[in-house]
């Protein structure tokens, strides 16, 4: 029987892969997917625990979560662009002008 | 669908609770057509019709005060306390444009899309004062944020600005993930996301906050939850990204974001922490006390080893944000109240700052050092005595207003028993001393090596320069009627 905890455990897991991968990877667009998976682990247990209190409110925050996700995406890749025509590369280690 | 149904969610929509962000979305998108049919590089036009926009809005605002408007079922709160915080957001953009023209112009960026992002940006920071539901506060939080994504990275053709915007870029939406994370345990365990809502089951079981027993999950969402703002509002240890973004970032919007952003973070952040999440308060305000301290020591210490101004304010900006969270620690009204009067004297005079620095930066900034200052002081007057007189505001000496405003908070930290607190923000205090003042040392102990031919004051700029600085001295001598405004407007 699958109840509500076996999706909390699977979105735990997804939402620490990713985390993991922005600290560890180097290019940009994999750091840019990790954020994706996370954030679509919040989705997976919003949607799970609004099966379990029984209301709505869950499953609309997912909506306004991936809306505001694509927003995010188009922005992001924008800037990406933007780096690799002055730079060549969207490898984080270039990211090297601004430290103290 | 049952009709009733309907009628009573159209009801609950009242549209007089958003009028000011609408009108500000409104306006923006109209400049955002009008720069598409506007000649190429002119867009003078388009940052006087943003000020006239963030008049007309403030005004629309101003009329909610005492006359709370509530909307869209209860998810939308505008009272005092987020006209104030409108307000402030308001000053900051309309400062923040003031300066803007005749530096893009300089640095080669006239783009009429500029200015309607900083109309977007101020709205989502509208958005979050007035949200009382997770759901409104995480919307305006994002419109506030993608905006300032592109603002930060927009002289697209420098290395500089790119960087600064892609670093806030992965470091802003990292941290939404975890506030996301924590809306979402935080649902689990209330199922509302109203921040009334969640109070009220914490309040009806007061068990799930115990900290013997807790509930995990609740403990760990709110924690999540506050991740994500005091990373907003750049607290140590979440003030990483602060230095790198506000150097790289074209140096009116750094203005901004340490001032209007930071203003609507606070907003949202003191509504959860004292709506939403009360029932913790004896645990958070420990937890805060060991942030608010964090703060201010790291951004002061490592300040005082940057050369780099811009770098420099930004690290002063972490010390700043450290000072406004001990008005969170104290838990009363002066302390709630001192962190809204905070936050307008903090706007002034930063934004004032910047502006000075705006005005003296050649083309790419790269004199905007200590040493590139030397001098500056005998031939450029005006500017140099208004820089001064932002810095002994910062550094929070009688009579400007960043006296005023400190006093405010530590006072308030000292009436609910906190004296070492306060004591440790007086310490810090005189540690900010040095490197204000060793700007003021290269302005006017140092021969000049350079004319400052390239500064020329243009109008808008200052003005920006002046109302800055009418807004430090008459907040710093008669602070009353503000502080009395902060008092109807606080929790």
């Amino acid at each position: 029987m699958i109840d509500t905890s076996h999706y909390m455990l699977l979105s735990a897991i997804l939402f620490c892969i990713g985390s993991y991968g922005v600290l560890t990877r180097k290019n940009a667009i994999v750091i840019f997917m990790c954020i994706e998976v996370m954030l679509n682990s919040v989705n997976l247990t919003f949607i799970a625990l609004s099966r379990h209190v029984g209301n709505m409110d869950g499953q609309i925050f997912v909506f306004f979560v991936m809306t505001v996700a694509a927003a995010e995406a188009a922005v992001g890749l924008a800037l990406m662009i933007a780096f690799y025509r002055n730079k060549d590369s969207i490898d984080v280690d270039d990211f090297n002008m601004l430290k103290w | 669908m049952d009709a009733n149904l309907v009628q009573e969610a159209i009801q609950n929509v009242n549209l007089q609770a958003i009028m000011p962000s609408l009108v500000l979305c409104g306006f923006g998108m109209v400049l955002l057509l009008v720069s598409v049919f506007s000649e190429r590089g002119k867009t003078t036009h388009i940052a006087w019709l943003s000020i006239i926009a963030l008049i007309i809005t403030g005004f629309i605002s101003l009329n909610a005060w005492n006359n709370p408007q509530a909307g869209f079922a209860d998810s939308v709160l505008l009272d005092n306390f987020a006209t104030f915080f409108s307000i402030i957001c308001i000053l900051a953009a309309g400062l923040t444009i003031l300066m803007s023209d005749a530096y893009l112009k300089r640095e080669g960026y006239p783009i009429g899309e500029y200015y309607p992002l900083i109309l977007f940006t101020t709205a989502g920071a509208m958005w979050m004062a007035s949200g009382t539901d997770l759901m409104t506060i995480f919307l305006g939080l994002e419109v506030l944020s993608v905006s300032l994504y592109v603002l930060a990275g927009f002289f697209r053709g420098q290395t500089k600005s790119n960087e600064a915007g892609l670093k806030y870029f992965f470091l802003g939406a990292f941290s939404t993930g975890f506030l996301l994370y924590g809306v979402a345990l935080l649902y689990g365990v209330t199922g509302t996301t109203k921040l009334a809502g969640i109070a009220a089951y914490v309040r009806s079981n007061p068990d799930i906050v115990n900290l013997n027993d807790p509930n995990m999950m609740f403990i760990a969402g709110g924690l999540l939850l506050l991740t994500g703002f005091l990373f907003k509002i750049a607290a140590a240890p979440f003030h990483m990204w602060t230095p790198d973004v506000y150097q790289g970032a074209p140096t009116p919007i750094t203005a901004f974001m340490s001032a209007g952003p930071k203003a609507a973070a606070f907003a949202a952040l003191m509504r959860i922490t004292i709506v939403g999440l009360e029932g913790m308060h004896a645990d958070l305000t420990a937890l805060l006390w060991v942030l608010a301290v964090l703060t201010m020591t790291v951004g002061n210490f490592i300040a005082l080893s940057q050369k780099d101004l811009k770098r420099m304010l930004a690290y002063s900006s972490i010390s700043h944000a450290g000072y406004a969270l001990v008005g969170l620690v104290a838990w009363n009204e002066v302390g709630f109240s001192g962190i809204l009067f905070y936050m307008l004297v903090y706007t002034f005079m930063n934004m004032g700052a910047f502006a000075v620095l705006v005005l003296v930066g050649k083309q790419g900034e790269e004199n905007l050092t200590l040493e590139g200052l030397t001098g500056m002081g005998f031939k450029k007057p005006f500017l140099g005595i208004a820089l001064c007189i932002f810095l002994f505001s910062l550094m929070g000496l009688p009579p400007t207003a960043g006296f005023t405003g400190k006093f405010y908070i530590f006072a308030a930290a000292i009436k609910s028993g906190y004296v070492w607190l306060a004591v440790l923000g007086v310490l810090n205090s005189a540690v900010s001393l040095y490197y204000y003042l060793r700007v003021m040392v290269f302005m006017y102990f140092k021969d000049p090596q350079e004319d400052f031919s390239w500064v020329s004051i243009n109008a808008p700029a200052a003005i920006s320069i002046i109302i800055s600085l009418a807004g430090v001295l008459l907040l710093g001598i008669l602070p009353g009627p503000v502080m009395e405004m902060a008092k109807l407007a606080g929790f």
